[in-house]
């Protein structure tokens, strides 16, 4: 086991907290609600594809939901009237998201910084008009009822704790992925472009080419992400384009903290959580999500699991 | 009826029309954004909420205080700015060391607060606001009936434009402005009071929205989300002009706006996406946008 995660990339400290989260997300579904557990991984899931760009790129997309909606909307309809598995179908949701990226990321990065985040913002908005107007999206209703597919066309998904393992395996899969992608050579060069880039160009790598390609994986994760959390809730809508949804994974990453492993995992708990369980105070979640985002802005830059490891010193 | 390109020209002006008053918004706000963005170096993420909390200013004090539209035209966007002077000192000022995205997600946060605060006060279904006595009726220009409201909208922005874009560019203290922009220790070092420049370009900024936000007020209900509508379009607008210059940023705005307008006349199903298709085009050809400077 700890040779295996080593090789995967993760230092002690991480390693620990690996089979930590493993261990929660198994005892976890019996003692709380499923359902609001598989919207959490969902949602985890999406937020570290997105961390993958702004923490390890330092690119700051501004318009993921486009990705994730996507997927989730080609995940939806493609489950619904082809009959599709579940694998399969997340799977065209991930390849959506993929597509969608490498048009969008390959306009986005033409700009730097502060330009790329309006861009990628636009770009999203664009796809949102999209969603509205299109047939196969079904507009402001979205597809409903979609059928909970079996996995592998046998494993029925009926039970709620079935699904549950799925979305956990799923969660599990990719977010070895993304931890194996930037602990590799590949990452170490991302790494090189978001803390000088002119030095990254002068050294002879081709910049663009590797933050195209990072930003085509986390539009991919994105879109699985999208596409798992439509087959959950056997439902697609314009919601999960919106670019409040966008917003979202920003306060998620950022409150988790930006580029570190966990810190995803934990803002997307904590932001899901808080939309569960305060959802009748209406307006005022976003009240308090604005003032989250002041004052992680404000006064803890590196996050919550960024605070956590620099208080112990290891790097979470 | 006489008809241009096989459509009634009525209807062709009064899309232009209201092109027009889009891009009277486009303008005010992308000016305000490129006027912030060349002294703080951040994107006001809050711009549109700050264009909606100048309308609610000029709701609540026609219907709490009986002030009618000429004194809010003026009234609300110094209180507005002020309120934008207070959020500069207090938050926004902390971040000028940092990479340049935490400005962008502060902002944001101050936006989702502002907007979740009007939504709990007046609902998402938005109050009208009448237009003012003086400026009712419309007026046959022979091609076209012109409401007067909307003539003045497209006036009144042309000249705020203009106006701010002459202070800019043509007195002293916008040649200190724009001398901090380019180099703000330097400047500092001649004796300029350059963090208190910096304040007093946001509430400017700031003004200009909240001008925008009451000259919108009687043409669209005045609602919370009235600022969301517009700012990802004048982000997009901002990408096509480039935030080099400020005379570009208002030709963009208002040149959007006229493009946004006609489209809803030749082929409407695009009207809501044609400046992102511009944006995208814009990108393609001149990356640095129309008005910029490649960086």
């Amino acid at each position: 086991m700890t040779g295996f995660l080593a090789r995967q990339g993760f230092s002690r400290a991480q390693g620990i907290a690996f089979v930590l989260m493993v261990v929660l997300i198994a005892v976890a579904p019996f003692q709380l609600y499923p359902v609001f557990l598989m919207k959490v991984l969902c949602f985890a899931l999406f937020a570290c594809a997105f961390n993958l760009l702004i923490g390890y790129v330092g690119l700051l997309s501004f318009g993921h939901a486009a990705y994730f909606g996507f997927g989730s909307y080609v995940a939806a309809w493609t489950a619904k009237n082809w009959g599709l598995s579940a694998e399969v179908a997340i799977l065209l949701g991930g390849l959506t998201g993929a597509g969608l990226g490498t048009a969008f990321g390959w306009l986005a990065i033409r700009r730097l910084g502060i330009y790329f985040s309006m861009i990628t913002l636009a770009l999203a908005q664009m796809a949102y008009f999209f969603a509205l107007q299109a047939p196969f999206t079904g507009g402001e209703d979205g597809i409903q009822q979609v059928p909970r597919a079996p996995l592998f066309g046998t494993i029925s998904m009926q039970s709620d704790l079935h699904t549950y393992w799925l979305v956990a395996g799923v969660f599990i899969l990719f977010f070895l992925l993304i931890h194996r992608v930037v602990h590799s050579p590949f990452g170490q060069v991302l790494k090189a472009i978001r803390e000088n880039e002119p030095r990254a160009i002068s050294l002879g790598y081709r910049v663009d080419s590797y933050k195209l390609t990072a930003f085509i994986l986390s539009c991919f994760v994105a879109g699985i992400a999208g596409g798992t959390k439509s087959l959950v809730f056997g439902i697609a809508t314009l919601t999960d384009v919106n670019f409040q949804m966008s917003g979202e994974v920003v306060l998620m990453t950022l409150l988790g903290g930006l580029g570190t492993i966990f810190g995803p995992v934990m803002g997307a708990l904590i932001v899901t959580g808080m939309e569960q369980y305060f959802a009748q105070l209406g307006a005022w979640v976003t009240v308090m999500q604005g003032v989250i985002f002041v004052a992680c802005v404000l006064l803890f830059r590196r996050g919550i699991v960024g605070e956590i490891g620099a208080k112990l010193k290891i790097i979470l | 009826m006489f008809m241009i390109l096989g459509y009634p020209a009525p209807l062709m002006f009064g899309q232009l029309l209201l092109g027009l008053i889009n891009g009277a918004f486009y303008a005010l706000l992308s000016l305000g954004l490129a006027i912030i963005f060349g002294m703080l170096r951040i994107i006001n993420f809050a711009h549109g909420a700050l264009f909606m909390l100048g309308a609610f200013v000029a709701w609540g004090m026609l219907q709490y205080g009986g002030i009618g539209y000429w004194p809010a035209l003026i009234v609300a966007p110094i209180i507005v700015g002020a309120f934008g002077v207070f959020l500069e000192r207090t938050m926004i000022r902390h971040l000028y060391k940092l990479d340049h995205l935490y400005g962008l997600l502060l902002t944001f946060g101050l936006a989702e607060i502002i907007e979740g605060l009007a939504r709990n006060q007046f609902g998402s279904s938005g109050m009208p606001y009448a237009i003012p006595a003086a400026l009712q009726g419309a007026v046959n220009l022979g091609f076209m009936f012109l409401p007067i409201y909307r003539g003045w909208v497209v006036i009144a922005a042309v000249v705020v434009c203009l106006v701010t874009w002459i202070a800019i560019e043509r007195t002293s203290l916008g040649a200190t402005l724009r001398a901090a922009t380019e180099n703000a220790p330097l400047v500092q070092a001649f004796g300029v009071n350059v963090p208190r420049l910096i304040t007093l370009t946001y509430g400017a900024g700031v003004a200009l929205a909240a001008f925008g936000g009451v000259l919108a007020a009687p043409i669209y209900s005045v609602n919370p989300n009235m600022g969301s509508n517009f700012i990802i379009v004048v982000f997009a607008v901002v990408v096509i002009g480039g935030m080099g210059s400020i005379l570009g940023s208002i030709v963009t705005g208002f040149g959007l706006g006229v493009v946004e307008g006609l489209t809803k006349v030749f082929y409407p199903q695009a009207s809501a996406t044609v400046i992102f298709v511009v944006m995208v085009i814009v990108l393609l050809a001149r990356p640095a946008g129309l008005f910029g400077k490649a960086t």
